[in-house]
């Protein structure tokens, strides 16, 4: 198991330091620089903002600075924020944007094991033929669209009801998280909704539920106990990655609803081309989806021994 | 499969308590959860101002909303219209704009300027938020810092018409060389290079803002990075700024003019650029103010809120590569695009966006001449659309250039809405009109001034917005000393009057050159005028006094107040 972690571990840290360089190479080849701006400079003041910024150096010297810059954490200083460090930006916002990510994942979770579960029970009657159609529009609508609908169906329940339900954007309290995390949680919902539902009938025609059933022991009895707990197995596996993305993958439903999560920072700084906060924001989210990769495989392997001894 | 139908049924019907009991806990849980979060978000930071509504008649407070967060509210650093924005309401320089883009009084109470000397006489009552007195040594060294080669101020240009101003900024003169001194602690006096007609109007610029020498010491590096890192000279006062979230403004008890100032504080409790979430806020009561787009007009019509229009100053066009390996440095070549596109087709037709006007000139129409706009007295010259003309002027362009055929013509162009479907546009109107193949090669703002730079385009679109509120903030644009001149158009003629139009202090002279420059640029065809970008906007009918300006703050609520209906 040691020997396993450990293995897991090394590959991450490689996977970690490709995502590095392949951005670090991506970025320093796209036409202009952070330094260009509305107003043009003059070279005397652009070879004093390069040299600030460490930009007038050869590449590969630059590359090899950065790479042991990211061995201490140090992400440097944005360019766009000439206050702020890489490093605070990161402290700041993805706590927000993990927050919004771990309710939409514990939404998508539970919602997609309930309606699985209801589907597999009721196959090929009313409820499964309803939940399905749903789900697949669930999977099929970008989240985008799901924001802007759910924004404007409460924009008219609050108008009908006279009073505010929940607030319509912003960040702050509670109620600013429950439309924004339903929305950011949809799609993961319809996908395992149908995993869970295709896990449920597999199993409801294994040989250990008849003899469960042969055993006389009581349906609900089997529900819970044999059944509802193997065929959670596969949802657990694609929660890691699904959790992974929807924390990464919230920058429109950031947009939307004015959240400020690390997101909305990521795409801002590519669009500005703010070399810093790109580099930190990309190799903190590869570290991060990496890590989660690995936590799951990790897991998996404690709840399902078969995966270990392979 | 041995299963019966009578036995899934049962099965589904004894599975169903278990599986309501798991939704029901599910559900629980999620609350709980909510709640801790809520909780732990209450420990973490003071919390955005988010459940707030736009007017609130009792705390006398609005809620407006931004549509990026400022980079940073350092003013000799700042760059952005954002920034721009929130420094107009807690800062105030010298000179400021009034209602009507006219200079007035600010921290100064009077000013005089001589040919090429300018003395300014601090107020005795001007003071910082933190009380203490703002004195004209603040003056000198925000001005001093800005140009300093190292802190490598983007805007440092603007100060340039200060005597030893560009040498100190290009490092080949010691700073303390710059032509600004304070006399005593009330008396600023300012050696200009040359006599500058418009230089009160530079001095209201965000670049020329006070800064306390003491304090930036201070701060360091994080001056202007948070609320509590700055101090503040304006009518309100930076009192909470959540990165991404909220920035709070709320009166500033020391500032000098308290009258102008009625309402308690102003809360920019949303950050977001979505213009339907915009809308959305607007509807649910959440801000005071909110920009429409073409598609929502007619539903804001049918509500009949309180609408208005304003124009932001900026001008669009397309520009021209005049580098000598391209084509588009032929005259007659560039005379056949003019003929064969029309602006008002553009705006009229393609854009829809309300607010917006067809562009004819470099000079915007707001620009103020000698008695009326400049416009008025000097009309901009027009093309008619013509194609056949059209394709006369592109044969001789052919003939000149030696070419059986033209290349496909490279159209460099921004990603945002409006320019890509001006882009589609030109594209269309010179493949029809000219059967001239135009690719278009869309990039975000940077990449496409990096590629302009590096000449890497034959036609852009382009734009300029003014920085002061005289025609020479457009005019010099196409000096063939402007950096910002990025197809390198080059004339001197043109360079002459601007030339002219610097160091003349006689304002119908100065109005004359901006009018033969204008007639230059359109006999030469250094532009094509696509719009004038302008605004439609819905308030509050609650709140009354808010600005919409090209100059200071493009959204202006440091006189706005809330009127109760009786």
């Amino acid at each position: 198991m040691w020997q396993y972690t450990l293995k897991r571990i090394l590959q991450g840290i490689i996977t970690v330091w490709f995502i590095a360089t392949a951005t670090f190479l991506a970025m320093h080849n796209v036409p202009g620089d952070p330094l260009s701006g509305g107003r043009a400079i003059s070279p005397e003041i652009r070879a004093n903002l390069e040299a600030r910024y460490g930009l007038d150096k050869p590449l590969g010297e630059q590359y090899l600075q950065y790479l042991g810059n990211l061995l201490r954490g140090d992400f440097g200083i944005s360019f766009t924020q000439q206050n702020r460090q890489v490093n605070d930006i990161i402290r700041e916002h993805f706590p927000v944007s993990a927050t919004l990510g771990i309710l939409a994942v514990l939404f998508a979770a539970l919602g997609g094991v309930l309606w699985g579960a209801l589907t597999a029970l009721y196959r090929n009657r009313l409820p499964d033929t309803v939940i399905m159609f749903l789900v697949i529009l669930g999977i099929s609508v970008p989240s985008f669209v799901f924001a802007a609908l759910g924004q404007l169906a409460l924009v008219n329940v609050n108008a009908l009801l006279g009073v505010s339900l929940l607030p319509v954007a912003g960040w702050g309290g509670v109620g600013h998280m429950i439309l924004p995390a339903q929305v950011l949680g949809m799609g993961t919902m319809a996908y395992l909704t149908r995993l869970m539902r295709s896990s449920m009938l597999e199993i409801m025609h294994s040989d250990y539920i008849r003899t469960a059933r042969a055993k006389g022991l009581p349906p609900a009895r089997i529900f819970t106990r044999h059944q509802l707990r193997n065929a959670i197995l596969p949802v657990i596996t694609v929660l890691g990655p699904a959790i992974a993305a929807i924390t990464t993958g919230g920058f429109v439903v950031e947009l939307v609803f004015a959240i400020p999560g690390l997101g909305r920072y990521f795409v801002q700084a590519v669009q500005q081309l703010d070399y810093t906060v790109i580099m930190g924001t990309t190799v903190f989210y590869g570290a991060f989806l990496v890590g989660m990769v690995i936590v799951v495989d990790l897991l998996y392997g404690w709840i399902d021994p078969r995966v270990r001894l392979q | 499969m041995p299963h019966s139908h009578s036995s899934d049924d049962s099965f589904a019907r004894s599975a169903a308590r278990p599986l309501a009991l798991f939704g029901g806990a599910a559900v629980l849980a999620l609350v709980l959860l909510m709640f801790l979060l809520d909780f732990l978000a209450g420990l973490a930071s003071a919390g955005g101002a988010g459940t707030a509504t736009g007017v609130d008649v009792e705390r006398q407070e609005i809620t407006v909303y931004l549509r990026e967060e400022p980079p940073q509210l350092n003013s000799m650093l700042a760059t952005d219209a954002v920034s721009g924005m929130v420094l107009g309401h807690v800062m105030e320089g010298l000179l400021r704009y009034d209602e009507n883009s006219q200079i007035v009084p600010g921290l100064a109470e009077r000013w005089e300027i001589n040919g090429t000397r300018a003395v300014f006489h601090l107020r005795e009552n001007a003071r910082w938020s933190n009380g203490e007195p703002i004195t004209a040594a603040d003056f000198e060294y925000a001005w001093k810092t800005a140009l300093d080669p190292a802190t490598a101020s983007q805007y440092a240009f603007i100060f340039y018409a200060i005597k030893n101003a560009e040498a100190a900024n290009t490092g080949s003169l010691p700073v303390s060389e710059v032509g600004v001194r304070a006399l005593d602690a009330r008396t600023l006096e300012v050696e200009l290079e040359q006599p500058v007609a418009y230089f009160d109007k530079l001095v209201a610029f965000v670049t020329y803002l006070p800064v306390s020498a003491a304090f930036h010491r201070q701060m360091g590096e994080r001056y202007g990075a948070d609320a509590d890192t700055m101090l503040y000279s304006g009518p309100f006062m930076l009192t909470s700024w959540v990165h991404g979230a909220s920035l709070r403004m709320e009166r500033n008890p020391h500032y000098w003019d308290q009258d102008r100032v009625r309402l308690n504080a102003i809360n920019a409790a949303y950050i977001t650029s979505d213009s339907n979430t915009l809308l959305n806020l607007y509807k649910d009561g959440r801000i005071v103010q909110v920009d429409l787009s073409a598609e929502m007009l007619e539903g804001a019509m049918q509500q009949r809120w309180h609408l208005d229009r304003f124009m932001d100053g900026s001008v669009f066009f397309i520009d021209f590569n005049h580098r000598p390996e391209r084509v588009t440095r032929n005259l007659n070549l560039r005379q056949a695009m003019q003929l064969a596109q029309n602006s008002n087709e553009l705006v009229d037709r393609v854009i829809k966006l309300p607010g917006y006007l067809p562009a004819k000139s470099l000079f915007p129409v707001w620009l103020q001449g000698v008695e009326r706009p400049l416009r008025e007295e000097y009309p901009a010259p027009e093309a008619p659309y013509d194609v056949a003309l059209a394709r006369e002027y592109l044969e001789r362009a052919r003939q000149e250039l030696g070419l059986t055929q033209f290349p496909p013509l490279v159209l460099l162009a921004d990603t945002s809405p409006v320019a890509t479907i001006s882009s589609q546009y030109y594209q269309e109107v010179f493949k029809r009109n000219l059967g001239l193949d135009i690719i278009i090669d869309a990039q975000t703002f940077q990449q496409r001034l990096a590629k302009m730079d590096a000449g890497d385009f034959d036609i852009v679109l382009s734009g300029w917005g003014p920085d002061y509120n005289d025609p020479l903030t457009f005019a010099d644009l196409y000096a063939s000393w402007n950096l910002n001149n990025r197809g390198r158009f080059a004339s001197e003629r043109v360079d002459a009057l601007v030339r002219q139009a610097q160091s003349s202090t006689d304002n119908a002279a100065r109005m004359a050159a901006f009018g033969e420059i204008q007639q230059i640029l359109f006999d030469e065809v250094a532009l094509i005028g696509n719009y004038e970008r302008g605004r439609v906007y819905a308030t509050d009918p609650r709140v009354k006094g808010i600005l919409r300006r090209v100059f200071g703050a493009e959204v202006d609520y440091t006189n706005a107040y809330i009127e109760v209906a009786p």
